[in-house]
C-alpha cells in the first residue's frame, strides 16, 4: 500500500510539470527559472538589470528558433555554470538534494509505522 | 550621554544575569519548595533595566542623537517620527537589543506565571534562559553594540533608506522576533525538564501558552513580511523561497508540529522525548536561521549588510547551544512506552508532525545544500523556487485530507458515520473542481488534486462550523478557523497560480500594447519632485476588452538622493476578484521602458485566508481559560 | 550498545555540519564564471562596425597565437581606464591580437571613442543588442577573454584590465 502511494507521488511529480502551454507563459516560466547573475537573488523575470534584459532577448530568440526549455537551460548552463538555473539539475552532484527529502519522508513514515505496530503488540499482550 | 547610559545598562543587565544564574544554582540545592524571593527581585530588575535600555536607544533615535553610531547610520532628521522609532530595530545591532529584550521579558514572565510548577524545573529554566541571555549580551558588547559613540558628532544621519520607511516593514521584525525568540523559553524549559526529570504532562502545561504565543506571532510576522514583499518589491510575487523567508519558515514548521504534539503530551502523557526534541529544535532553527541570514554565507535580496566576525560569533554560540542540548538530551532522556490507539487522534497528530518535519527538512536541505556542495566540491549551484515547489506542493494534497479528517476522528464511533461525513465534502469538492476546470481553463493532474483536497478541507470544516453553531460549543473553534484558513489559502494560491495573466514587454511613450484581453496605452511620462525624491511617473491607460472597462495605472520610478537609491513603485489596483499589477523600469540608454503587467485573480483572498490562520491562533489565546 | 552508536553518529553529523558552516563562512560569495576556463568558445559571426560586408568568425581566430576578445562600450567609464593596457598589448605584434566587440552601443559613439582614445583592435565587431555577449558567457562591461589558437579559453577578466591583469597576460603569451 505504501509502495503504491510512493509511485503515485512519482506520477504526480512527472505530471506536475505539464500545464497550460501558452507561449508567453512558457517564456515567463523560463525567465523565472533563470537567476540574474548581477543581482542579489532575483530571477531574470523580476530583475530590471541590463543583464536580465539581454538574457531575455537571447531566450526569446532561442524559443522562436524552436529550442525547448531544456535546450535553453543547457545552453545557458554551458556559458554561465549551473548557478544560473534555479531548478537544480538531477545529476551526480545534485541527486542527493532531490532524494534526501523523500528519504526523510519514507524514514519518518517507517518510524510511525513501527510505533503503531508496537502499540498493537502491547495491546494484544 | 545616552551612549554611556546605554552601555552601562547593558553591563548592568549582564551582571544581573550572572547573579541570577549564581543565586538560582544555589537555590537549587536548598530543599525548600519555594523559590527564594531575591531571585524574583533580580529577575524583575533585569527586566526593568533591559526595557529601559531599549527605550534609551529609542530615545536616541527620536532625538536624532548622532553621537550614537547606530543612530547616525540608520536615521535622519527628516525621517517621519514613526519611522525614527522603527529604525531602532530595523538594523542589526538594534534588532539584537530587541532579541535580548524578548529573552529577558519571557524569562521573567515564565518565572512568575508558573508558580504551581516544580521549583527545580523553574530554576533550571531560569538558569538556561539566562545563559542564552548572557550569550547574546556578550555578542552585543563585543561585536554589535548599538551604543557605540562617534566623535566628532555628525550633523546629519545616513539612514534615509526609503525601502525601510514602510509600515509593514516597520512592524514585521517585532512580530517575527516574538515568534523567533519566544521559542527560547521552551528551549530552556525543555533543558530544565530533562535536568529535573520533570513529568511530561506538567511540562506540556507549563509551556503550552508560550508555544501558542510564539506560533501566533511567527505566523503573523511571516504574513506581514510577505505582504510587504508583494506591495514594495515590485515583482508581483509574495513568496520567493528566499533564504530570509525560509529562515522564518523553518521555526514555523517546528512550532506547528510542537503545538500539535503538545496536545498528545498533555492529554495522554505520550511523545515526551519527541516534544523535547521539537522544543530544542525550534530555537536551534531560529538561531541557525539568524546565522545563515546575518553572516553573509547566503546570497539574498533582503540580507542585512554582513560582517564576517558576526558570522563567527553566531556560529560559535550556535555550536555551543546544539552540542550542549544534544549532550543533555542523550544523558538524561528515558525510554518511553507507547500506548497508541491507532484509530485515534494521536495518529493524525503524528501524521501532522510527519508532514511538518518533511517540509522543514526540504526547506532546510534546499537552503543548505548549495553551501555544502560549494564547500565540499567547489561547485556553485542555485536552489530556487522550482525545487521547493516541486517537492512540497504534491505533499500538501494528503496533508489537507488529513487536516480535515484528523481532528474529529476520536469522536466518530462507527465506520458508517465516517463515510457519511466524508462523502458530501468529497463530492462537493470534485464537482466544484470540475466546474472550474471546464469553465475557466484546463490544468494538470496535480492542480486538480490541489483544488480537490483544498476544497474538501474547506467544505468539511464548514460543516464543522455548522455543527458548532447548532451545538454552541466553543472548543475546537480556533482549530476550525485555522484549518479553514489553510484550506482557503491553498485554494486561492492555486487559483492565483493557474489563472494569473502576465506579460513582459518594452514600450515607448505613445505606444500601445495589444494583448488578448487587454490593451495598454502608454500615454505619458510625468516628472514629480517630492521632498526627498524625484519620481518618473508613467500614465498607462488599461482597457479591458471583455467589459470595456477603462482604468488608469501609474507606476513610478523613484530616485532618492539621500542615500542614492532607485526604487520601482508598482501600480496596484485591488478588487475583490483580482489585482492589477503594473511595474515600469527604463531600459538603459534607450527611450524604451520595460513593462511588466499582471492580472492576479483573488489576490486579496490570499491575504484574508492567511490572516485567518493566524486569527485561529489568537482566538485560542483568548479562550485559554475556558478550554479543558 | 546500538543506541550509543546512534548517538555517536548524530554527534558526528552535527559536528560535520558546524564545520561546513565554518568553512562556508570563509568562501567568497561572488559568483564568477571561472567554469568556462578550459572550454572552447562557440562558433560565431560578427560584422565589422564600419563595414557590413566584412565579418569575422571563430575560424579567423585560429590564425592567431593568442587572441584577447574585449567587450567594451563608449558609455562605459571603466572601459576608458583599461584602454591604455589594450593599446600596449596591441603593440606586442604577432604574439597577441585583440578583437573588440562593441556592446549595446551606437556606431558613431563607438567610432568617436576609438578616435579619442586610440584603436588597439584588429577588428571591431558590433553587438547591437548584446546577444553575442551571452554567447561568450559575459555578464558585465568591460569583460575580456583570452584564448589560444585552439580557441580554448585560458583566462577571463571580469571588469577592467588593470596592471596586474596586464602583467598576467604578458606572462601567458610568452
Amino acid at each position: 500500500m505504501k509502495i503504491n502511494i510512493f509511485f503515485f507521488i512519482i506520477y504526480i511529480f512527472i505530471t506536475s510539470t505539464a500545464h497550460s502551454s501558452n507561449n508567453q507563459t512558457k517564456l515567463l516560466e523560463v525567465y523565472k527559472n533563470l537567476r540574474c547573475l548581477v543581482c542579489q537573488g532575483q530571477s531574470i523575470a523580476d530583475s530590471n538589470s541590463d543583464f536580465a534584459a539581454t538574457i531575455k532577448l537571447v531566450v526569446q530568440d532561442q524559443f522562436n528558433d524552436g529550442k525547448t526549455e531544456v535546450e535553453i537551460y543547457k545552453f545557458l548552463t554551458s556559458k554561465y555554470g549551473e548557478w544560473i538555473v534555479y531548478q537544480p539539475a538531477f545529476n551526480k552532484n545534485n541527486f542527493l538534494l532531490w532524494i534526501l527529502p523523500y528519504a526523510v519522508l519514507i524514514f519518518g513514515g517507517f518510524i510511525i509505522f513501527l510505533l503503531v505496530r508496537k502499540t498493537k503488540h502491547n495491546k494484544v499482550n | 550621554m545616552l551612549s554611556n547610559i546605554g552601555i552601562s545598562l547593558v553591563v548592568l543587565i549582564s551582571i544581573l544575569s550572572l547573579m541570577i544564574i549564581y543565586t538560582a544554582s544555589f537555590d537549587l540545592k536548598i530543599s525548600r519548595p519555594v523559590i527564594k524571593k531575591s531571585i524574583y527581585k533580580l529577575s524583575l530588575f533585569q527586566t526593568t533595566f533591559t526595557v529601559l535600555c531599549f527605550f534609551t536607544l529609542i530615545i536616541g533615535f527620536i532625538n536624532s542623537d548622532f553621537s550614537i553610531i547606530n543612530v547616525y547610520e540608520n536615521s535622519h532628521t527628516s525621517k517621519p517620527f514613526f519611522y525614527k522609532i522603527a529604525g531602532t530595530w530595523g538594523n542589526h545591532e538594534g534588532s539584537l537589543l530587541l532579541w535580548i529584550n524578548i529573552l529577558v521579558i519571557f524569562s521573567y514572565l515564565f518565572l512568575v506565571f508558573n508558580h504551581t510548577h516544580d521549583k527545580k524545573f523553574r530554576l533550571y529554566t531560569l538558569i538556561c534562559q539566562n545563559i542564552l541571555i548572557l550569550g547574546f549580551l556578550f555578542f552585543l558588547l563585543l561585536n554589535s553594540n548599538p551604543f557605540n559613540s562617534i566623535h566628532p558628532i555628525p550633523i546629519e544621519g545616513l539612514g534615509l533608506n526609503p525601502i525601510l520607511q514602510d509600515p509593514a516593514l516597520a512592524i514585521h521584525p517585532p512580530l517575527l522576533y516574538v515568534g523567533f525568540v519566544g521559542c527560547s523559553i521552551y528551549f530552556s524549559a525543555a533543558i530544565a525538564s530533562l535536568l529535573s526529570s520533570y513529568s511530561g504532562k506538567l511540562f506540556a502545561q507549563s509551556i503550552k501558552i508560550w508555544v501558542k504565543i510564539s506560533w501566533c506571532f511567527q505566523t503573523l510576522g511571516i504574513i506581514v513580511g510577505s505582504f510587504w514583499a508583494y506591495y514594495e518589491l515590485g515583482w508581483g510575487g509574495f513568496w520567493f523561497w528566499d533564504p530570509v523567508e525560509n529562515a522564518s519558515l523553518l521555526p514555523w514548521f517546528a512550532i506547528t508540529a510542537l503545538m500539535h504534539s503538545l496536545i498528545v503530551l498533555e492529554k495522554r502523557n505520550a511523545l515526551y522525548p519527541w516534544v523535547i526534541i521539537l522544543c530544542l529544535l525550534t530555537f536551534i532553527l531560529s538561531v541557525t536561521g539568524t546565522f545563515l541570514v546575518r553572516s553573509g554565507i547566503l546570497n539574498s535580496v533582503h540580507t542585512f549588510a554582513s560582517d564576517p566576525a558576526r558570522g563567527v560569533y553566531i556560529l560559535l554560540f550556535l555550536s555551543f547551544m546544539i552540542l550542549s542540548a544534544l549532550t543533555i538530551f542523550f544523558l538524561k532522556h528515558k525510554k518511553e512506552t507507547y500506548n497508541f490507539n491507532l484509530k485515534s487522534k494521536e495518529t493524525f497528530i503524528l501524521a501532522n508532525n510527519w508532514f511538518m518535519i518533511f517540509f522543514l527538512v526540504t526547506v532546510l536541505i534546499g537552503m543548505l545544500y548549495p553551501i555544502f556542495l560549494d564547500v565540499l566540491t567547489n561547485v556553485k549551484i542555485s536552489v530556487g523556487p522550482p525545487f521547493f515547489n516541486i517537492v512540497i506542493i504534491p505533499l500538501v494534497v494528503p496533508l489537507m485530507f488529513l487536516m480535515a479528517i484528523g481532528p474529529k476522528f476520536s469522536w466518530i464511533k462507527s465506520q458508517k458515520k465516517i463515510l457519511y461525513k466524508i462523502l458530501f465534502p468529497i463530492l462537493g469538492a470534485v464537482v466544484i473542481n470540475l466546474f472550474i476546470y471546464y469553465f475557466f481553463g484546463k490544468y494538470s493532474l496535480l492542480s486538480n488534486l490541489i483544488f480537490i483536497s483544498a476544497l474538501f478541507l474547506v467544505l468539511y470544516t464548514l460543516l464543522d462550523i455548522k455543527k458548532f453553531i447548532n451545538e454552541k460549543i466553543k472548543t475546537g473553534l480556533p482549530r476550525i478557523i485555522s484549518h479553514l484558513g489553510f484550506g482557503l489559502l491553498v485554494f486561492f494560491i492555486g487559483i492565483n497560480y493557474q489563472f494569473s495573466f502576465e506579460e513582459d514587454f518594452n514600450l515607448k511613450v505613445g505606444e500601445i500594447k495589444k494583448m488578448n484581453k487587454y490593451e495598454i496605452n502608454f500615454e505619458a511620462i510625468k516628472i514629480k519632485e517630492s521632498k526627498n525624491y524625484k519620481a518618473v511617473i508613467g500614465n498607462f491607460k488599461l482597457t479591458n476588452f471583455k467589459n470595456d472597462l477603462v482604468q488608469y495605472l501609474n507606476p513610478e520610478i523613484r530616485v532618492y538622493s539621500n542615500p542614492e537609491t532607485l526604487t520601482y513603485e508598482a501600480a496596484i489596483k485591488t478588487k475583490i476578484t483580482s489585482d492589477l499589477y503594473l511595474t515600469m523600469s527604463n531600459v538603459s540608454r534607450s527611450d524604451y521602458y520595460n513593462i511588466k503587467f499582471q492580472n492576479k485573480p483573488f489576490m486579496i483572498w490570499i491575504w484574508i485566508s492567511a490572516l485567518m490562520i493566524a486569527l485561529g491562533g489568537f482566538v485560542q489565546l483568548t479562550l485559554k481559560k475556558n478550554e479543558n | 550498545m546500538k543506541i550509543n552508536i546512534l548517538k555517536i553518529i548524530i554527534f558526528s553529523f552535527v559536528i560535520f555540519f558546524l564545520c561546513v558552516f565554518w568553512v562556508g563562512l570563509k568562501k567568497t560569495k561572488n559568483y564568477d564564471t571561472k567554469t568556462l576556463i578550459g572550454s572552447r568558445i562557440s562558433n560565431f559571426q560578427l560584422t565589422e562596425i564600419n563595414n557590413v560586408d566584412q565579418y569575422i568568425s571563430e575560424e579567423d581566430l585560429k590564425k592567431n597565437k593568442f587572441t584577447l576578445i574585449n567587450f567594451f562600450a563608449s558609455w562605459c567609464a571603466p572601459c576608458r581606464a583599461e584602454h591604455k593596457y589594450l593599446l600596449n598589448l596591441s603593440s606586442k605584434g604577432k604574439k597577441i591580437k585583440i578583437i573588440g566587440i562593441n556592446f549595446k552601443d551606437k556606431k558613431n559613439n563607438a567610432i568617436n571613442f576609438l578616435k579619442e582614445l586610440g584603436n588597439p583592435y584588429n577588428f571591431v565587431g558590433m553587438d547591437l543588442k548584446g546577444k553575442f555577449s551571452i554567447l561568450f558567457g559575459i555578464y558585465g562591461i568591460p569583460e575580456s577573454i583570452l584564448i589560444d589558437n585552439n580557441l580554448i579559453i585560458i583566462k577571463k577578466f571580469v571588469g577592467p584590465i588593470d596592471q596586474t591583469h596586464y602583467n598576467e597576460i604578458l606572462k601567458l603569451i610568452q
